[in-house]
Parts: C-alpha cells; structure tokens; sequence
C-alpha cells in the first residue's frame, strides 16, 4: 500500500481533517454563545447544556433507533436548560454568570446521572457526505468525510451573520444587547428578546453535544466532553461576537488540536502533552495580540456583563 | 441564605421523590456520613482543606470585579514548584524545606494568576478567559515535568515526582484525623478577609470593584491593585497544591488536577465573595461529597447524585438574590459587611 | 485520575445493588455485621462500565457478588486522591469491610498505605503495585496478571491480518505497564513477518474521548491497519478504528460486540477467577497472599473468541503460541533484542520470563515501535 504513504503531508491533512471533524462542537456552542451574548446575556452553562444534549441525542437515538430524533432531542434539552437560564436571568438582580456556572454542574449531574443506561448500547450515527471522491488516497477521503452537522453549522454561521445584519429580528437582539435603556424606547421587549436568544443558544448547545455522541467520537460515556463548551464560549468574545469569525476560531481551533495525534503518528512522541495544549497556546497567543484597552473589545455588546 | 438552602434541598427531594427514591433516608444517610460520627466529620473536613484555598483564588479577583475561573491551574502548578523545590534539596531541614516549597507554590500561584490581572489591565484581555486557557496550559505543563524532566525514575506505573524526604511532609492536626491544609485553609480566609475589609488596599479594591472609573478619577494605582490581588489569590491556590503534596500525595503527579479549582468556583459564589463566609460553604459542600459514598451504596443512585444536589442548592441560592436583594457581584461593597 | 473535564467530579461510587442487604447489615453494630458474613468493597476509577479497565474488574466483582455468605459494596469513579482514602473508610466504619479491591493503580502510594496502618483487621488487596515486605503493611497485597502475553497474541493475530505491514498503539501514558504491552504488541507481530512496524500514540489521559478519536484517525492516515489500545474504556478507540476500516484488537475486556466483523481477538482480564478465588481464601480464613500473579496458564488473563476475519494460517499460528505459552516457560522479551534508541535490551540468549519483576520497570520502546517514551 505504497501509494497511500503520504510521509510528512499527512501532518497538515491530519490537521485539516482534525479541523472538520473536531470544530462541530465549537461551531454550534459558540454560535448559540453568540446568539445569547449578542441579547446582553452571557451563559456560561454551555458546557452543561453540551454535556446533557450528548447524552439525550444519544439516549434518545438509541431508544428510537434514529440519529436525526436524538440530534431534536438534545436540541429541545438544550433549549430546556436555556429556557430556565433565561428565566432565572429575567429575575431581578440575579447574576448570569453564576446562574451559568450552576447549571454547568445540573447539565452534567443529570446527564450522568440520566446517562449511566446509555454507556454500553451503541447507537446510530449520523450520515456523513464523502467529498473526497475524486482522490485514490484513503487519508484524503477520509479527512474529506463532512457530517451534515458541519455544513449546517457553516450555512447557519453565514444565515447568523445576515440576520444581525440584516433582518428586524437581528437587529431587535442587537438593540437589546447592546443597551436595556435604548431598546425599551424603541418598544422592544428586553426580557422576552433575551430570554428567545438564551433558549435558542441552548438549543444550538445541545445540538453540537448531540454531534459528540452521534457523530464524533460517536458514543455516549462521561469524559465525552473535555470542556469543548467552556472553550466555545471563549471562542466567542475571541472571535468578538461576530458569527462568521465564530465558524472560523472553531475551525483553527479543531486543526490545532490535531497536530498532536499527527505529529506522534510520524513519530514525534518527545513533549506530546505541550503539542496537546497548542490549541489553548494559540488561542491565548491570538487572544493577547488582538485585544487592547484603547480599542476595547470592539463589537462587544455593551449591556453584556463580562465586557463591562 | 438558608431559606434558599432550604428550599434547593426541597426541591431536591422532589427530584428524588419522581425518580421512586425516599427523601428522608437520603438525608438521613446524608447527614449520617457527612457529620454524623468523627469519622463523618475528619472526612468533611479533610474535603474542605483544598476547597478553602481554591476559592480565594476565585472570591479575591470578584471584589474588583474579575471573575477568574482558571484556579486549577495555579494548584496543579504550586504543587509541582513543591515537588521540584523538594528534588532540589532534599538535605534542608524540614522546616526549612516547607517554608522553601510553600514560598514557591505562592510565587509560581501568585504569578500565574497576577499575570491574568495584568494582562487584563494592559491589554484589556478577558480575564475569564485567559484563565481558563491558562488552566488548561498549566495542566499540560504539569504533565509534561511529571513524565518527563521532573520524573522519578522509580515511580513506575504513576509518573511522579522523587518522593518528599520525612522532613518535608506535613502531617495531621494534632488529635485530629484531618491534615493541617485545613488550618492553613481557614488561616488564609481569615486573612484575606481581613486584608480585603480592614485596609486601605482592600478599601482601594472595592472601589475598583464597585466603579472602575471611578477608582481611576480617585488617582488609585488599579494596575498595581489588580495584579496584586489577582496574584495574592493565585498565591493562595498554589499553596492549595502545595498542601496536597506535602500533606496528602508526598510528591506531585497528575492527581494534583482533581478539580478543586473548579470547586472553588462554586464555593466563592455561594460565599457572595465573602472571604468568612467561605468556610462554612466549603464545610457544606464538602460534606455532601463526603456523603456521597454511603447514600450510593445504601440507595443504589448514580455517582453524580451529588453534583444534581450541588446544582440545584446553587441554583435556588442564586435565585435567591432576587428577594433578598443584597447581592451584586460588580459592587462588592455594597454587602461585603454583611 | 485526571482532569478530562473542567467541572470535574471529585465524587463518586454507585450503590452495590445489594443496597437492602446494605442497610440491613449497617444497623447491626460493627462486629455483627462481620460476623454476618464477608463485606468486600470494590473501588473503580472510572465508571463500571466503560467496556474496559473498570468493567473488567466490575465484572469480576459481579462473580463475587454471586457468592454466598459474601456482600459487596462498590464505588465508581472515584480520584486518586484524599477521596479514595476516605471512601476506604466509609466502606469500613459504615459497612463493616473486612477485604477491600481499590482497583487503580495510583490508589496504592500514598492512598492504600495511608489507611491501611489504621485498620490492621481489614485486608487491601490492590490491583497493580509492587508490594515488598519490608517496605509495605502485612495486611496489603498486590496482584496483577501478566496481560503483555495477550497483547503478543493479539500481535500474532495482527501481523498476519496487516497488509501495509504497520500497526498501530494507542496508549494513555508511557508507564512501565504500557510500555510492555506495546512491545509485546510489535513483538507478536514480528514473529510472523519481522518487517511489521508499530506507531504508537500517547493521549496522556486515561479516558479522554476525543483525544483517543483523533488518535486513532491519525494511526488510520498513516497506513495502519490494525488497532489496538490501552487506555481505560476502549470503546471510541475501537468504534474509530473500525469506520476507518482497520482490524481490532481488544484490551482489557471483550469488545467484540462493538465491530464483530473487524474484531479479530483481544487481551481480557479475567478478575472473577481470581476475585472469587480470593474471597473464598478470605470465607475459609485463610490469608491471600501478599504478592499475587498470573497469566493465561493461571487463568487471570484470557483472549477473547477469534473473530471471523482471521485467516487459517492466523488461526493456526496463534493456536500454536497460546499452547506454548500455557506449558510455561514461554517469554516474549527474549535476545537479541534493542531499543528504538539503539541500547541492548537482551542479548542473544537471554530471555525475561513473564514473572520476571525487571518487565514490571520496563521504560523502553523495542525497535520496530515509532515513538519515545517521554
């Protein structure tokens, strides 16, 4: 099998690959992060809400023998857990950041507390479209393989970015974001207008954690999510709440993360754990050179807690 | 606080009653293991000594408004400095040599954590996130040094650090089942009460915390003051893990990330911030850990039962805040004497 | 453990499924409820069913469970940390265990040797270590079976299935314990066709789902075709390797079920042998002995049934090797052998039997394996 030796350029098509395979997670999470922050709401639950979708998606999935019914199910789970963010959030004086933390802890308690069933049956997958089918080289079709998911998250970072552009509703969340004072005296329901962004961004949530289980890795145990929610959100104020800058930290992210199982499959094994923390190096790295305090977080919505 | 508290473990006792569980004997169970006996009460307390540090870590940076969420890696870290401080000079005396391994947990701590609340006052960097990527990074450096650089040949199956020499462990409180971490512990939250309520500089942090503009107008340092205090709540968490060396591993290895941090979090929250207030939080949330073991053995519940109670006491204390109206995170001042 | 997830559980355990016999021997006062028969507590790292590492001791704990005149209690999921140590205590002071099997690795130093000193009655058996008698407590023990034998058969099985001549390892971390079991890999596939090489991947997590995803992807691009692993639950290791179209083989429990056309054999412990025999030592008041071990010919390793993709000429081989290694005497590290770094390992004629303590402080990669060791 000479002709599928690739040598050294597996490293970048492994990368590439790992990119699309990994970012799904990410894309979903931090457009629902997006989505809820722009509303002048930070959720810092995702993590949670990703955790206890993975588990429904899959619960589900197995229990009806179909992966499209779990991916809706772990939607309507995470939109469950926006719902009550959100709700709890429209109290007076309750605080959205610790609010978050709490149901980061309830989304995983309930979802190993709920999922123990689930560890052992294997459950349908969700279909994958094959794009490199014009290549011989069993690396690049398999690097080519796109989950529906992933494609959805791209049209649906692109559909993100006109909306807030471009549509009432956009700009009615961004309103609401951006000052309680503003959009009241434009009629704007602020309370109703964040608790819609919080509930869809949860249910954005639970879908990518349905992509975990449904998909890849593609099964349902406890360690299925190694904090990809508490980095989406902070792909988010990376990626300055701008949708299609979302799609693309996500994306950089994954590949990053794909260097380390690379570089050891061509023999690089010296410091694989500092390879492995490249993806947070980089992230940080890009997050210090872009931020300043003259240009403060431009496009930061300017009621949101975190940004002050 | 307590009202909230009550109505958390109601609602959690509905939760227990719709899956076909008894309410009444999980409490009891409850209490039994984690204050009932002495044994109950050594195992509460030896999970409340890291939580106490770890969530200075968090409440310090809330009074000026950061919200630091990266603690963990300041303990990882603080616990390696302990073990290589130990490597490198095993022949001190053992006074000496703690007094060496915890001044090295506080400075690499204090510097991991100060560093977040400088770059955040330099460079305007979200603080939130920079420490969580900087726990992650921690973490992977932590394993680096303990498989590679900093590994003792002999620690077969679990890479570590040499062993600590006699000298350099820290033993039990004395008639007590509980190691002196807790002392330490409740030592640190009295002290940072005190430097945060009963000084200038702690004066200085609320009116940062309360109005960054504000404390500029006034003339106030506030470079200074947030690294300062970011790094005297990364000191304290790095002592956390030099505790778990010197106390419970005897060297340093990957079991130093046991998510206290991240615990802390928790703690500091339910605590409103309030550095006296945190003892008797930890306590608490300790002692639901410490009774996990026997409400699973005895009613057959998943392991995680006790992360579903944590989260639904939590939520009820939060929401909480909208009838007693004391509580606003980014104007500390306003109840730090309550 | 390890940190896989931010929100980490420091918590643990699932009830014994006994949980009435549970309560009801915890309301009689501590010696009655010895008397009332043997409690034997069992502690997991992860959860018990993993379809690995703790899944294999659990279902060991099952066989003990099923034992008469015996209750067990059990915890999953519980860190190598103070939390261990106290769940030990738990299982004492509140249901009167007198044998206790904390079943990782790192529970032993500092955890085991802590509390074990404060109750001189209650027997730990702890799977792993390396107990010697002038160092550690009289009533501690170790034992542990000799699975590097199962991965040079799972290597025999895959040396004659690979047509691009390279396997592949994922391992968690480069500790003496996986060390063995890659070379042992790589050797059972030399002794069918010594041009086979071996790339191996670290996750550094025991349990770290995509990370083992992406690992097993990245074996895949490079030509490999045969996978196995050693990390604790290798189901996603195994569930990736097979959509990659790779052959499996299976480590510490039977995973079969998971891809059967690609599995083609794998490495089990067989913990309910040797638990049910230790229980038994432990009703007729005998005392286990302090260092335990065995392999295949012992029964506290097994193989799991060859899958359907082997070949005769695959079956015919490792049917002769699984004879020769259950007469005894058989050993895989054996001269002349070298490290991938270059050192004699053996020269020729010397041979490390299976029992030999040496390959318990392995910290080489045999030439053939792509990779270091740290």
């Amino acid at each position: 099998m000479s002709e599928s030796d690739i040598g050294l350029w597996s490293v970048p098509l492994a990368m590439l690959g790992g990119a699309i395979r990994v970012s799904t997670p990410f894309i979903f999470v931090s457009l629902g992060e997006c989505l809820t922050e722009r509303s002048g709401r930070i959720n810092l639950g995702l993590e949670g809400v990703l955790v206890f979708g993975a588990m429904a998606g899959y619960g589900v999935a197995y229990e009806t023998g179909s992966a499209w019914i779990g991916v809706g199910a772990a939607a309507m789970a995470g939109g469950a857990f926006g719902a009550l963010h959100g709700w709890l959030c429209s109290l007076p004086k309750v605080n959205d950041i610790a609010i978050g933390i709490a149901l980061m802890l309830l989304g995983m308690g309930l979802a190993f507390f709920f999922g123990k069933p689930y560890i052992q049956p294997v459950a349908p997958d969700l279909p994958a479209i094959s794009f490199g089918w014009w290549s011989d080289a069993p690396q690049v079709v398999a690097a080519l393989k796109v989950n529906v998911l992933f494609l959805a998250g791209f049209a649906l970072a692109l559909a993100m970015a006109w909306m807030f552009r471009a549509t009432r509703i956009g700009l009615a969340v961004r309103v609401v974001g951006d000052s309680d004072d503003a959009a009241r005296a434009l009629g704007l329901k602020v309370n109703q207008t964040r608790f819609a962004a919080t509930v869809a961004g949860g249910a954005l949530a639970g879908v990518g954690g349905a992509y975990l289980s449904l998909y890849y890795p593609g099964s349902w145990n406890e360690g299925i999510s190694s904090g990809q929610g508490l980095m989406a959100v902070a792909l988010v104020i990376f990626a300055r709440w701008n949708p299609i800058a979302c799609f693309w930290a996500a994306l950089l992210f994954g590949g990053a993360g794909a260097l380390g199982p690379a570089l050891q499959s061509v023999g690089v094994t010296q410091g694989y754990y500092l390879f492995y923390a490249a993806p947070y190096v980089l992230t940080l790295g890009l997050l210090i050179a872009t931020s300043s305090t003259t240009r403060q977080l431009t496009g930061a919505p300017g009621a949101l807690s975190i940004t002050r | 606080m307590t009202a909230a508290l009550c109505v958390g473990l109601a609602a959690f006792s509905l939760f227990l009653a719709t899956i076909g569980k008894s309410p009444v004997e999980f409490y009891g169970l409850v209490y039994k293991a984690g204050f009932g006996t002495s044994f109950s009460w050594a195992n509460t307390l030896s999970r409340t000594a890291p939580l106490l540090l770890a969530a200075l870590c968090v409440a310090l940076p809330a009074r000026l408004g950061l919200i630091v969420i990266g603690g963990e890696g300041a303990i990882v870290l603080g616990g390696v400095a302990a073990g290589a401080v130990a490597m490198a000079a095993p022949g001190l005396p053992g006074g000496v040599g703690i007094a060496l391994m915890a001044a090295a947990a506080a400075l690499i701590g204090g510097a991991w954590i100060g560093a977040i609340g400088l770059l955040r006052y330099k460079r305007g960097v979200n603080e939130t996130i920079a420490s969580l990527l900087m726990a992650y990074i921690a973490l992977a450096l932590m394993n680096h040094l303990v498989e590679g650089p900093l590994r003792d040949p002999a620690s077969l199956n679990k890479p570590s650090t040499a062993p600590l020499p006699e000298g350099f462990r820290i033993g039990d409180l004395p008639g007590l089942d509980v190691h002196w971490g807790l002392a330490v512990g409740v030592l640190g939250c009295v002290i940072a009460w005190a430097l945060m309520e009963r000084t200038r500089w702690g004066f200085a942090a609320r009116i940062i915390g309360g109005n960054l503009r504000a404390a500029q107008v006034q003339g106030l340092p506030v470079g200074r003051l947030l690294f300062c205090w970011t790094a005297l709540g990364g000191a304290f968490a790095g002592l956390a893990g030099m505790m778990e060396v010197a106390a419970v591993h005897g060297s340093a290895n990957a079991s130093l990330a046991a998510g206290y941090g991240y615990t802390g979090i928790l703690v500091a929250f339910l605590a409103r911030q309030n550095m006296l207030a945190i003892i008797p939080v930890a306590i608490l949330l300790a002692g639901f850990e410490a009774a996990n073991g026997l409400t699973q053995r005895r009613m057959d519940l998943p392991d995680a039962t006790v992360l579903v109670l944590q989260g639904f006491v939590f939520i009820a204390i939060l929401a909480s805040e909208t009838f007693y109206g004391r509580f606003k995170m980014f104007q500390p001042d306003r109840w730090s004497r309550s | 453990m390890t940190v896989r997830i931010p929100l980490h559980r420091r918590t643990f355990l699932k009830a014994a499924g006994a949980s009435a016999l549970g309560v009801a021997a915890s309301a009689l006062p501590f010696s009655a409820a010895r008397a009332s028969g043997l409690t034997v507590g069992f502690i997991y790292v992860g959860p018990k069913d993993d379809y690995g590492y703790n899944q294999a001791h659990a279902e060991g704990a099952a066989a003990v469970k099923a034992m008469s005149g015996v209750t067990v209690v059990e915890e999953e999921n519980v860190p190598e940390t103070v939390d261990v140590q106290k769940s030990m205590e738990s299982m004492i002071n509140f249901d009167g265990a007198a044998l206790l099997f904390p079943t990782s690795f790192g529970y032993f130093d500092p955890h085991i040797l802590a509390v074990a000193p404060k109750y001189k009655d209650v027997r730990f058996e702890h799977c792993g270590g390396l107990w010697s008698a002038d160092k550690h407590p009289a009533n501690t023990g170790s034992y542990f079976g000799y699975i590097g034998m199962g991965q040079y058969l799972n290597g025999i099985a895959a040396g004659h299935m690979t047509k691009s001549k390279k396997i592949g390892f994922v391992a968690a971390k480069p500790i003496p314990q996986v060390l063995l079991n890659i070379n042992s890999f790589l050797l059972g596939a030399r002794a069918v066709d010594p041009a086979i090489t071996c790339r191996v991947i670290f996750t550094g997590e025991w349990s770290m789902a995509v990370k083992e995803a992406e690992a097993t992807n990245a074996l895949a691009d490079q030509g490999v075709d045969v996978v196995t692993c050693h990390v604790d639950g290798p189901k996603v290791v195994m569930e990736t390797a097979a959509g990659r179209g790779a052959y499996l083989c299976g480590y510490h429990a039977n995973q079969a079920p998971l891809a059967p056309e690609k599995y083609l054999t794998g490495a089990e412990w067989n913990w309910a042998e040797v638990y049910t025999g230790m229980v038994k030592q432990a009703l007729a008041g005998e005392t286990i002995g302090n260092f335990v071990r065995g392999g295949l010919a012992e029964g506290f390793v097994k193989m799991s049934p060859l899958g359907p993709a082997m070949t005769d000429a695959a079956r015919k081989q490792f049917a002769a090797t699984h004879a020769e290694i259950m007469k005894g005497g058989f050993a895989v590290i054996k001269g002349p052998l070298k490290s991938n770094a270059g050192k004699v390992i053996a020269t020729a004629g010397q041979s490390f039997q299976e029992s030999d303590v040496a390959l318990e402080r392995m910290d080489y990669l045999v030439e053939g394996v792509l990779g270091a060791t740290s």
